[in-house]
């Protein structure tokens, strides 16, 4: 993609990024049992992993390294070669790093730096001077050169993007900060229980790539394997590490209620410009869907909608995915329906999340509650 | 490059003047169709999903977006390293350069691009009508029928055979007479200007062509079918069944329109057997408010409804503010129709802005159906009235 033009912007020619996705992802239950976090469906026509490879590619980054663990199946067929976000080159452009350490078949998996290190190569090869690292699972529109920039004058070691929040969401633990009054990180805990901080990490990282391999280097010779707490935490003392503050929409995917409130949230015109309509598009894997056809007699109002859906009964305060049919009668409040589901006639569903492929025959009636939704596993028929 | 047995030659130099402003900038192939779609998606898409990988296209008037929209023909799947599809302007020979004087001018100045692939046939189509056909069914019917040429055919009403070139044919489908727009017609057979060339015959009738007559028009309806027909060429007719609309005028364009809507539309877009791809702009999803009405509509990504759209088809990133009516309307793309606005039996053109509480094609004399267009990137004042019937642009 050619990066989106920005006055005084800093140039990226010098900066890669390794979009980390050996993250625990087991909060979001059955939505990722059959996939990782990164493909998880997210905003009526995108993954997870398509808002941190937009912001990437629209800042002018053009080196991006995937990091991989598990259930990567449905994450590569979505990103493919990265012809949708332009990374499909013959200098720099994508690269799929896979988890090689897995083939040590007898010895137990240690944490993600154990990625980082079966990778190295790929890290020591590029060219590029400088590394964000970056996470599948925070929803944003971010230009990562205004924060780059803040790297390079203040000579930071080490610049976590950060963002504060007012209300923490219930279930939801975060990676938490506190800074001094210059914005240098001194402390950071990873989901504790108890709200220290306001303010989040949204856990990306922009440092030098010979601080990484040190650290990395550092880290495993010392029989540590975790990047977040050992890679980072433990340098709070020894490296400047500081703070930058993002100050737009920012949902970080850290439980199932997070997941459901952060797609319903996108109903509201702020949340909605503010992802979709400010800095770069989002991109995506096209599929080539025709437009979404609304018949006779539907009523449907507060909702987002991808193409390809057939609508012909009742929704309301909803998020559809690509190819949803929802056939007469049938009623959909506060609910979530992701690829290709089908509502049967005079269905009701309400405070529900239906994973992709899920059929609800005629007349059944499902509903969760606000703070905990009703999940569907995929191709599920009820 | 490896010898192919058919390649498509596809006419997309028309200017489509009865569309009036809508192709005031661009050529009729990229007239923008059903809410997603430019028309040269129908024939494109047609030859990709019928396994045909090599698509010359002819341009000649207004080709900038034409050529931008085709670009590596990704989109159809059309990039490939054998052929793909190639964008035919008319160029300088030795001998001078002209302009394509007609259908089959423009494929006589590019013999040599179809002599590099050496085709067995050719498949010669039009850049400006909407329908899913297999080619390949039709290139099994030409070689079962042991044909020289086969024409794509349609039946039509009998009261508008006048306004098509019918073919006459006997039992077997072969054609033994052809009439361009009869006073009366012997059937009601219309070609559809989709025709399979045996390439050894064609090319030979086209040369044949340009070397005896300077002034020939070079058309294939006028000047090689009859002689071709005159030389006792096997020609048959393969007969269509589905849908099949030439959005010629502005009337045929909008009613096109209100034919993807219904219950049961006619043209299925939504059929995953038979995609109709397209360069796919990237939007984000649809959003419709909480006081959005939305009736029997077709509404793409990145639009905005605030307002009622009904009977209607919506183009990528319209928006609708609130107490803003749409009906029985095509909105183009990037289209803002602000609060107030009452919109009917229209075409919008893209990039327009209808400012608050105007009235377009909402005052009408008579009773009589009339189309109102708007051209691209006017803006209507507020408080406007364009009766309907009226073009701006």
């Amino acid at each position: 993609m050619t990066p989106i033009y920005k006055k005084g912007g800093a140039s990226m020619n010098n900066v890669m990024a390794i979009i980390n996705n050996a993250l625990d992802e087991s909060f979001l239950d059955k939505l990722t049992g059959h996939r990782s976090l990164a493909s998880v469906p997210f905003g009526a026509r995108y993954r997870l992993i398509d808002f941190p490879l937009s912001n990437l590619v629209n800042s002018g980054i053009t080196n991006v390294g995937l990091l991989l663990q598990t259930k990567y199946r449905s994450l590569m067929d979505h990103i493919g070669f990265g012809k949708a976000w332009d990374l499909d080159r013959k200098r720099n452009g994508l690269f799929i790093l896979p988890p090689a350490h897995i083939y040590q078949a007898n010895r137990a998996y240690k944490g993600d730096l154990q990625n980082f290190a079966s990778n190295i190569d790929y890290i020591k090869r590029s060219t590029q001077e400088y590394v964000i690292i970056d996470s599948p699972n925070v929803v944003a529109n971010i230009d990562y050169r205004d924060a780059f920039k803040y790297h390079l004058e203040n000579e930071n070691d080490i610049t976590i993007i950060y963002r504060e929040l007012n209300v923490f969401r219930r279930d939801t633990t975060y990676t938490v900060i506190n800074t001094d009054d210059n914005d240098r990180i001194i402390d950071m805990k990873v989901n504790p229980k108890k709200n220290y901080y306001k303010k989040i990490s949204m856990q990306k990282y922009i440092m030098k790539k010979d601080l990484l391999l040190d650290i990395i280097d550092d880290c495993i010779s010392k029989g540590e394997w975790d990047f977040i707490k050992n890679a980072i935490i433990g340098n709070l003392d020894n490296l400047k590490i500081y703070g930058y503050p993002f100050h737009s929409y920012a949902a970080v995917i850290n439980s199932i209620n997070g997941y459901y409130k952060s797609n319903l949230e996108l109903l509201k015109p702020t949340v909605w410009q503010d992802l979709f309509l400010k800095n770069g598009p989002i991109y995506t894997k096209p599929k080539d869907e025709a437009p979404t056809a609304y018949k006779n007699g539907v009523n449907a109002k507060n909702i987002l909608t991808a193409n390809g859906c057939l609508i012909k009964g009742e929704v309301k305060n909803s998020v559809l995915f690509r190819g949803v049919k929802i056939h007469p009668g049938a009623t959909i409040k506060n609910s979530i329906i992701m690829q290709k589901s089908v509502i049967g006639a005079n269905a009701y569903l309400e405070n529900v999340i239906l994973d992709k492929g899920v059929q609800i025959t005629a007349d059944k009636s499902l509903k969760g509650d606000t703070n905990l939704p009703m999940i569907i596993s995929k191709n599920t028929i009820v | 490059m490896p010898k192919e047995e058919m390649i498509a030659m596809l006419l997309a130099g028309g200017k489509g003047t009865r569309l009036g402003v809508l192709t005031r900038n661009i050529a009729k192939p990229a007239v923008p169709f059903g809410a997603e779609y430019r028309l040269i998606d129908f024939p494109l898409s047609n030859c990709s999903n019928s396994g045909i990988t090599t698509v010359g296209v002819l341009t000649q008037y207004k080709p900038l977006i034409l050529n931008s929209y085709i670009g590596s023909g990704s989109s159809w799947d059309l990039d490939r390293h054998n052929g793909g599809v190639t964008v035919l302007p008319p160029y300088v020979k030795e001998g001078g350069g002209s302009w394509y004087k007609g259908t089959a001018d423009a494929i006589y100045q590019n013999i040599e691009f179809i002599d590099i692939h050496d085709p067995e046939y050719v498949l010669v189509l039009s850049g400006d009508h909407i329908y899913k056909m297999d080619y390949s069914e039709m290139l099994n019917y030409h070689k079962n029928k042991n044909a020289d040429v086969t024409i794509g055919v349609l039946e039509v009403p009998w009261e508008e055979t006048h306004r098509f070139g019918i073919m006459n044919t006997n039992q077997d489908q072969k054609i033994i007479e052809f009439q361009e727009k009869p006073k009366n017609a012997k059937n009601n057979l219309a070609s559809m200007g989709i025709y399979i060339f045996n390439w050894e015959y064609l090319k030979k009738y086209l040369k044949a062509e340009a070397e005896a007559n300077d002034d020939s028009a070079g058309d294939f309806g006028h000047d090689i079918i009859p002689q071709m027909m005159a030389d006792q060429l096997n020609f048959y007719a393969f007969t269509f069944k589905d849908y099949w609309k030439d959005v010629g005028t502005v009337e045929s364009y909008w009613q096109a329109h209100m034919d993807l809507l219904g219950e049961n539309p006619e043209l299925d877009l939504q059929d995953r057997n038979w995609i109709i791809y397209s360069v796919n702009p990237n939007r984000p999803p649809q959003y419709l408010s909480e006081d959005a009405v939305v009736d029997n509509s077709m509404i793409n990504k990145g639009t905005q409804i605030m307002g009622t759209v009904k009977n209607s088809v919506l183009f990528f990133g319209v928006k609708v503010a609130r107490n803003a009516v749409v009906e029985n309307s095509v909105i183009l793309p990037n289209t803002r129709i602000s609060s107030g606005a009452k919109i009917k039996n229209s075409i919008v053109g893209r990039n327009v802005i209808i400012e608050k509480d105007s009235q377009i094609g909402i005052e009408n004399e008579d009773q009589d159906l009339k189309i109102t267009v708007i051209g691209d990137d006017e803006v209507i004042p507020e408080a406007s009235n364009i009766k309907a019937g009226m073009v701006v642009g």
